[in-house]
């Protein structure tokens, strides 16, 4: 192996400011789309457990088939097939405002909020039903159980497994590099092609996903700690 | 909108190059998800068994292991092979070549959890019960424990093989030509993507899905583990 190493790179010219940027990016990226997948997980994993059927048959075919397909198929489908399908007047909005970031807002976060829901659908099925039931007993209507009944212990419930697909989520955002939206991945080729170092360059965008990953499941298992209910949930010192 | 002609005149191309990797181009989704699948559990296999070694010098790096690739985009591992490979090598590599290294490397991580999880579901007393009839530990381990323990990963298994399948449209970020890869060539020429992106779709969502149902059947069939 006759590579010549040469880590200066990563702090002379513009790899850190495009570091910095991509970074930036990843995050803008990820918490948008996770906000987008968090409401249609939790709408359409609660409505997968109601008793209405064509409700639940609707919450099924949007998780089974934007779940069962490859996230950068999606990337391509919002990104090429739906922009020329909307009004004029918005694919003029959207070429001003970044196409790209918004095509890739919605494949995440459509693709991930079909993931979430899975995982909503398991914790309210943990739920025993008799809980449900009080509710009904205590006079609340379904929805009202829904909301202040059954998501908010199952919310709870599923910390664990929403940080894992949170994380997801965040390692997925990469896929967007695809339609050239310039997030961490993206930035690290640009270092690779400028400075032709790509041991350095790949080296640095690693370590920014594995800090990323590593301090938002410590953030998510302290949450988990303070939002334990007492004597419900014991899941705050259960290791995943 | 549905111009459906686009794709019956782009079938054999989407179906036969892409999808089986029969053609003119060194590509095929199934080419590599299935050796991927195969590699990937052979490594796992050592890795789940690394992980739940007595000494710490091998269940330490097994650990390490996991937990970077489980921490690492597979885009990214995607480009450290195809940076990478050719430096350590010394030699061209082409594209299959790794795509099914960075797929392997990177499945076997998640691979590895499985097994871990799958030798670990396996009652105690049947280790027990194994060194009691003077069996040796890797002799247990390969006639009692393992049998076993294959049997109740096989449902993770297969929920493993469909997102394996899934992520190897990836590959055709480094140009190896795959479902997704000829899709993209057929785009550009036609200029119709909403068809062409949808078929694509159709026909990764027809394998996953049914996939997923054989996994659940599995599932029924073995019961609960």
């Amino acid at each position: 192996m006759n590579y010549q190493f040469n880590w200066s790179v990563l702090w002379t010219g513009e790899s850190g400011r495009w570091l910095l940027s991509g970074l930036i990016t990843t995050l803008e990226l990820s918490i948008v789309a996770w906000l987008v997948a968090a409401a249609l997980g939790i709408v359409s994993g609660a409505l997968r457990t109601v008793r209405f059927w064509p409700l639940r048959a609707a919450a099924t075919f949007y998780v089974e088939f934007f779940r069962n397909v490859p996230l950068l198929v999606w990337m391509f489908f919002w990104y090429f097939a739906v922009p020329p399908l909307l009004p004029q007047g918005l694919q003029d909005w959207l070429l001003d405002h970044g196409l790209e970031f918004w095509a890739a807002v919605c494949a995440l976060g459509v693709y991930s909020g079909a993931r979430f829901s899975e995982v909503l659908r398991s914790g309210i099925q943990s739920i025993p039903r008799t809980q449900f039931e009080a509710a009904m007993a205590a006079g609340l209507t379904t929805f009202q159980a829904y909301r202040h009944v059954i998501l908010p212990v199952a919310l709870r419930l599923i910390i664990p497994p929403g940080t894992n697909e949170s994380l997801n989520l965040l390692k997925n955002s990469s896929v967007a590099l695809t339609i050239s939206v310039a997030e961490l991945t993206f930035q690290t080729r640009q270092i690779e092609t400028y400075t032709a170092k790509a041991i350095e360059a790949l080296t640095a965008g690693t370590l920014v996903y594995l800090v990323l990953c590593v301090s938002i499941a410590s953030v998510m298992s302290w949450v988990e700690r303070r939002t334990a209910i007492p004597g419900l949930i014991v899941g705050g010192r259960q290791r995943r | 909108m549905l111009e459906l002609d686009v794709v019956w005149r782009n079938l054999p191309f989407l179906m036969l190059q892409g999808f089986l990797g029969i053609g003119n181009f060194v590509g095929g989704t199934l080419r590599l998800a299935i050796p991927s699948i195969v590699l990937g559990f052979a490594l796992g296999i050592f890795i789940g068994l690394a992980r739940l070694a007595p000494q710490w010098w091998i269940r330490l790096p097994a650990t390490a292991y996991v937990e970077f690739f489980r921490g690492v985009p597979l885009v990214m591992v995607i480009f450290w092979m195809w940076f990478v490979m050719p430096i350590v090598l010394k030699t061209a590599i082409p594209e299959f070549g790794v795509a099914l290294t960075a797929f392997v490397v990177f499945e076997a991580a998640y691979l590895g959890e499985i097994v871990r999880a799958g030798i670990q579901s396996v009652p105690r007393g049947q280790v027990e019960a194994a060194t009691a009839l003077g069996l040796t530990g890797a002799q247990g381990m390969r006639h009692v424990i393992l049998p076993q323990a294959l049997k109740n990963m096989i449902p993770s298994l297969v929920t493993q093989f469909i997102v394996l399948f899934k992520d190897t449209s990836l590959a055709s970020i480094i140009g190896f030509m795959d479902l997704t890869k000829a899709a993209q060539v057929v785009n550009n020429r036609e200029i119709r993507p909403f068809p062409i992106y949808l078929f694509i779709a159709v026909v990764y969502w027809v394998c996953t899905y049914s996939m997923s149902r054989y996994a659940r059947y599995l599932e029924k069939r073995i019961g609960p583990a």
